[in-house]
């Protein structure tokens, strides 16, 4: 396959809106988790939530989306002059070459949460406001975008779990050498809702404090929400340190819904195949976002995947202590740190992890290094033992 | 005009009053002869009981359409990849998650909350079959078939492979029902390659157009078509049953069709 160009990118999470808050926020070693109230939750949680969603408004022709998944897209579109980088895009190459793929895992499924609490108590009637197709529907987002961006090319939502928004970027690559499309706006959206905050607690899989990836003391996740988008375009006049999709591996693991292969197998098939697609050799890779949700069982089980395909001295960590668990969105969004660590040369140590488990044994930083990296891996791994790993590569003289 | 040629080595089809692709093809070759009747899908035994019991019915139509398709070729399953699409998942599990969040005692069973996971008949499908292979579960809301069909021949494009494709709905039960409209459950599968060989049925070549999609001959299959996401298949699916050469668009999104060359 070709590598693609990823030129423009943005994503806004608990960190911050945009590349500059971002970035800034990793630089810092900011934890984006607080425990907070929010919504009606009434469990000991710690939440990676974007401030001010419920005081935003949708654009006035896309009132009928409004949700707070796709309030979240809007305000990630409209940072880092990315929706100016997508018209050019359009005029470049017209609007129906251009596709969108996102992936999420709960949609605006929040709406319908509420409406469920707002049901006719005589009828059983959901309130008349509330517009399932435009919100709930898994397609809500890509639709959203599709129409707030005035695209006309293919779209669909990618709905894997954790592994959702990596796996768009496959979808994009093969699409674009197919020649159907010379473009795509791929990314993920994922915002807090009671179905992951309830369901991952009945798997005990929450962590009453900030997550601590890859820490002896580690006891789960912190749900947090987050968007990313990312211009993907043909690489033929790609210059001297712009950044490639150089690779795209995905497996399953046939294994469990729940629970990842215990040995990391599905894991270390994904991670191989996107170095295999690349053409590269392990030791080329200068840094890898983990998947590093902060599970027991998850963390053990990227370790020796890692490891295995990796050995123990490449620069490992995951920003899910910075982010929360941003969930469908994540793959997306720790894309788009892999790009900013290729842009600006540094990558970021994990926080809220004070020691690695001994027994884990990969590379895990937990300070910021400067380091004039060429490849960055990023690891997603989604129930139903969905697996994909991005490889992304700075072009070099 | 970019296309793409795919080869059809196997067809699954559950749907009310369509049992099977060998009862289906029969049925769709001559569409007056459609009765609508309780859908009826076979046990998968595939899975350890288990596993079974934790099944909606969403999730067994998938894998029985998945099935009927790949039986009709010596595919190995194991190193099958996937494309499975859906408009909404298990609709049934959805509402019994909603329900409970929305009582005072919010507790959702875990089985539950793995099971609501998009990918859930993915994630059983390669639990049963032991692929290690990529799989994919896509929505785009009514045009799941096309979206579904569209990725599995870029897929079969890009890596040579064989994929096995599964669109699936199935409806809400109230008070979501009333604004998903979709009134009934349909399955289908679709076994693709991406060369001729001892079982392929025929070849499609696909392209992007902006023609308007073909209609179903007879007022309840058109009402199915028009109903149900993955219905949207059945021009195609009835154009297999037939095994003639012909020209047919199914509705993909709106202003975006997909324009299919079917050729045995």
């Amino acid at each position: 396959m070709q590598p693609l160009l990823v030129k423009t990118f943005t994503t806004t999470t608990a960190l911050g809106r945009g590349i500059a808050e971002t970035l800034s926020a990793l630089r810092a070693q900011r934890c984006g988790l607080q425990a907070r109230s929010w919504e009606t939750v009434d469990i000991p949680t710690c939440l990676g939530e974007v401030d001010d969603l419920d005081a935003m408004t949708m654009r006035a022709d896309m009132q009928d989306f409004d949700c707070r998944n796709n309030r979240l897209a809007q305000l990630a579109l409209e940072q880092d002059g990315f929706m100016q980088s997508v018209q050019a895009a359009a005029e470049r190459y017209g609007r129906k070459r251009i596709g969108v793929f996102l992936g999420s895992s709960t949609s605006g499924i929040l709406s319908s949460e509420q409406a469920y609490r707002q049901r006719d108590p005589v009828s059983g009637a959901l309130p008349a406001c509330h517009s399932y197709q435009h919100t709930h529907n898994m397609f809500s987002v890509a639709d959203f975008v599709r129409h707030y961006a005035d695209l006309q090319g293919p779209a669909y939502v990618v709905s894997t779990a954790c592994s959702s928004s990596a796996k768009v970027f496959g979808i994009a690559q093969r699409m674009i050498g197919c020649g159907l499309i010379d473009a795509a706006v791929v990314g993920g959206v994922d915002s807090l809702c009671l179905t992951t905050i309830y369901g991952f607690n009945s798997l005990q899989l929450v962590s009453s404090r900030p997550c601590m990836p890859f820490d002896a003391q580690r006891g789960g996740i912190s749900i947090g929400e987050g968007a990313a988008f990312i211009l993907l375009e043909r690489a033929d006049q790609a210059q001297t340190d712009d950044i490639l999709l150089s690779g795209v591996g995905e497996s399953s693991d046939a294994h469990h819904m729940s629970s990842p292969h215990p040995e990391g197998l599905g894991a270390r098939l994904a991670m191989q195949a996107a170095l295999d697609m690349a053409g590269l050799p392990p030791e080329s890779i200068g840094y890898i976002n983990l998947h590093g949700t902060a599970t027991p069982s998850n963390d053990a089980a990227e370790d020796l995947g890692v490891t295995a395909v990796f050995g123990t001295t490449t620069p490992c960590s995951s920003t899910k202590g910075h982010t929360g668990h941003t969930l469908g969105a994540s793959g997306a969004v720790e894309a788009v740190i892999c790009a900013i660590a290729l842009r600006h040369g540094f990558v970021p140590g994990g926080v809220g992890t004070r020691t690695v488990d001994p027994s884990l044994h990969c590379n895990y930083l937990l300070a910021n290094q400067e380091l004039a990296i060429t490849h960055a891996l990023s690891n997603s791994f989604g129930f139903g033992g969905s697996n994909c790993s991005l490889l992304f590569s700075r072009k070099r003289a | 005009m970019t296309t793409l040629q795919v080869f059809v080595d196997g067809v699954g089809l559950y749907a009310p009053g369509l049992d099977g692709w060998a009862h289906a093809r029969v049925v769709l070759a001559a569409p007056q002869t459609y009765l609508a009747a309780p859908l009826q899908l076979p046990g998968i035994d595939s899975l350890p009981a288990a596993e079974r019991r934790r099944l909606g019915i969403a999730v067994k139509l998938a894998m029985a359409a998945g099935y009927d398709a790949a039986r009709q070729s010596p595919i190995d399953l194991q190193q099958l990849g996937t494309v499975f699409a859906s408009s909404a998942g298990d609709c049934d599990n959805c509402h019994q998650i909603l329900e409970s969040l929305a009582s005072s005692d919010r507790a959702i069973s875990p089985t539950r909350f793995h099971n609501a996971v998009h990918n859930a008949a993915a994630g059983y499908w390669s639990i049963a079959t032991g692929s290690q292979q990529p799989s994919t579960s896509l929505s785009a809301h009514d045009a799941d078939f096309g979206a579904a069909l569209l990725e599995a021949a870029c897929q079969i494009h890009s890596n040579a492979q064989p994929c096995l494709l599964v669109a699936f709905d199935t409806p809400y039960p109230q008070p979501l029902r009333t604004l998903s409209s979709i009134p009934h459950p349909f399955g289908v599968a679709l076994l693709l390659a991406p060369q001729r060989s001892a079982t392929t049925l025929c070849s499609l070549t696909l392209s992007l157009t902006q023609e308007p999609a073909h209609a179903m001959p007879t007022p309840d299959l058109e009402a199915m078509r028009r109903n149900v996401p993955a219905a949207r298949a059945l021009p195609l699916l009835s154009a297999l049953a037939t095994q003639q050469p012909q020209d047919l668009v199914i509705e993909y999104l709106p202003g975006l069709n997909l324009a299919i060359t079917l050729q045995p």
